[in-house]
């Protein structure tokens, strides 16, 4: 099976998140079947970084329009290039926020679907994803003709394994340089920036404590903070306490906030979306607080009391107040 | 600004799922349904833009026709006609096969703007936005938390990881997908529900919109996920599991 592995960069590095999509890829078919892929305006370092890797060839797709990431800009360079590498039987991708953004696009412009966000690869290939929120997990095949189109999820694939090269010597690099045109970019990004001051530092809190919908209204969020304060605990939240404003932004556990391994990471009312999960499942030890059994959350903790979080929460921060004394 | 929303509606956060025999969906019999939660930022997004600056607000929504509660509803909440497109094997299409219904649907609305939710709570593939705008030609930003009108079309602020945004431009006609959290959703008024009543909802079907969508990707099958640890459930009262639980953390975790 012939592969292309799309990978993504930042600050002049290829991003750890696409040697774990070269994991993936390496499930699909050997080393030499699989073509890396840098894009950008200068590519050569990133090139440099990828041919030291297992993999059968690197290509550079090089344009002054890619300086920046734009939508258009990559669909249109890489649909030149999947033409011109044909035949491809999959495209990987790591599931980042920048490949959300464009490569449905991309694969719909070649009559194709991206199969995103996969956390496991079987043999057909059959690829696994979450469905309702991680609760549960579909079997997805590709059917026709035409490039397979794969993003897999963060910290699914282990990047372990593709360091090392079979041989030595480098993998060959090419360039590829695509036909774009100025007008054919229709957005204008400007320079990504950071959101409000941060005052709180969760990622170096030895314990957390972290409250989701379940608590269902700000005026029971003291209950919770009680508890924190008994476990000498920061208190964070998963991302809809925050959309909701009972929570500043920056209390955010998550892949849109904050990553977090604390010693301790208690969970309260939290259901376990995946979003949540990717910024919390390296703590050392998780407790979750929920009242349905089957939440996603219980598939990542080490201990877990299934129950209503309004008797649970008050009768622990009493448990640990007592045990203090 | 004429302003197409598109809405999806999925089974209620806390509804409990179970697969169906068939074992490619969910049973979806006694299930409670609720308005997709990113759409309704996308929906109060529209809203905002329309008392702002005038305008038209339309909802759109491909489902089998309990779908028309959800389709109310945001009409109740000020917007101002729906489409619906009658589609009774949502689950069975991939994302593409519904962008191609809902592209369909739109292209002879020719609105300034789309907006939707940047995923579904249910399938959560996160595409049907972006597809949408590629099958219409027209330009999109996704995870989008702020819209403003100007003169050159579009500015909006969009989410990037790990706490980072970036402000993009773009012309209309446009495709934008919602992150949550960039506003406070509205409820419906008593006032609202009693005029979505009278407000035009118009059904289509797939064959008057022309769309033939055979699925390029397949659910073949859905199962509960194995867990990735084997974690230990303190039973009892709350007393006696918090009591347990402390133990734990303190002779076995040793965390505390």
């Amino acid at each position: 099976m012939s592969v292309l592995l799309v990978l993504e960069d930042s600050n002049g590095k290829i991003k750890r998140a696409s040697w774990e999509a070269l994991a993936a890829a390496l499930r699909l078919g050997p080393a030499e079947s699989i073509t890396a892929v840098v894009i950008g305006a200068q590519t050569e370092e990133l090139a440099a970084e990828a041919a030291t890797k297992p993999v059968g060839k690197v290509v550079r797709v090089e344009h002054p329009l890619l300086a920046r990431y734009t939508a258009d800009g990559f669909c249109v360079a890489l649909h030149q290039l999947i033409q011109n590498e044909s035949p491809t039987q999959v495209v990987v991708f790591s599931h980042t926020y920048q490949v959300r953004d464009y490569v449905p696009a991309l694969a719909c412009r070649m009559g194709q679907m991206l199969i995103g966000d996969v956390v496991g690869i079987e043999d057909g290939p059959v690829f696994t994803r979450q469905l309702m929120q991680g609760r549960l997990n579909g079997s997805y095949r590709h059917n026709g003709n035409g490039p397979c189109f794969v993003s897999v999820q963060a910290g699914a694939f282990r990047a372990d394994g593709t360091d090392a090269r079979p041989n030595t010597a480098s993998a060959p690099i090419t360039t590829f340089t695509p036909t774009i045109d100025a007008a054919q970019i229709r957005t204008r990004p400007g320079e990504p920036f950071r959101g409000s001051a941060q005052t709180v530092d969760l990622g170096s809190a030895q314990r957390i404590v972290s409250v989701g919908r379940g608590i269902k209204d700000a005026a029971n969020l003291p209950m919770v903070q009680e508890l924190a304060t008994a476990l000498g605990a920061e208190l964070a939240a998963s991302r809809p306490i925050c959309d909701n404003g009972w929570l500043p932004m920056e209390r955010q556990v998550g892949s849109s906030g904050q990553t977090v391994a604390p010693k301790l990471y208690l969970a309260v009312g939290i259901s376990g979306a995946i979003q949540h999960l990717v910024g919390m499942k390296g703590s050392q030890c998780i407790v979750a607080i929920n009242k349905d059994p089957d939440a996603p959350i219980f598939e990542v903790a080490d201990y877990g009391i299934v129950g209503d979080l309004f008797e649970v929460v008050p009768a622990l921060t009493e448990a640990l107040k007592a045990a203090k004394e | 600004m004429k302003i197409i929303v598109a809405i999806k509606q999925v089974p209620d956060r806390d509804a409990p799922v179970r697969i169906a025999p068939s074992a490619n969906w969910i049973d979806e019999r006694d299930l409670q349904w609720a308005m997709n939660e990113p759409d309704a930022y996308a929906l109060e997004e529209a809203l905002l833009l329309k008392e702002k600056a005038g305008g038209e607000v339309i909802v759109l929504s491909a489902g089998p026709e309990r779908a028309g509660s959800t389709i109310r509803e945001a009409l109740a909440k000020g917007a101002d006609r729906a489409i619906h497109i009658i589609c009774d094997d949502l689950a069975a299409r991939d994302a593409l096969g519904v962008a191609r219904l809902l592209a369909a649907a739109i292209k002879p609305e020719n609105p300034d703007l789309v907006l939707t939710g940047l995923q579904s709570e249910d399938v959560g593939s996160g595409q049907t936005g972006v597809i949408v705008a590629e099958l219409l030609g027209l330009p999109h930003a996704t995870m989008i938390l702020q819209v403003e009108a100007i003169d050159s079309g579009l500015k909006v602020k969009r989410e990037l990881e790990e706490g980072w945004f970036q402000s993009i431009e773009l012309p209309t006609p446009a495709v934008l997908t919602m992150q949550s959290g960039g506003n406070k959703l509205r409820y419906a008024t008593l006032m609202g529900i009693k005029r979505a009543k009278t407000k035009e909802l118009r059904t289509v079907n797939e064959a008057e919109l022309g769309v033939d969508s055979g699925p390029v990707v397949t659910l073949e099958q859905i199962s509960a996920p194995t867990k990735q640890k084997s974690t230990q459930i303190l039973p009892g009262s709350a007393k006696v599991a918090a009591a347990a639980l402390v133990e734990k953390l303190k002779t076995e975790a040793r965390v505390l």
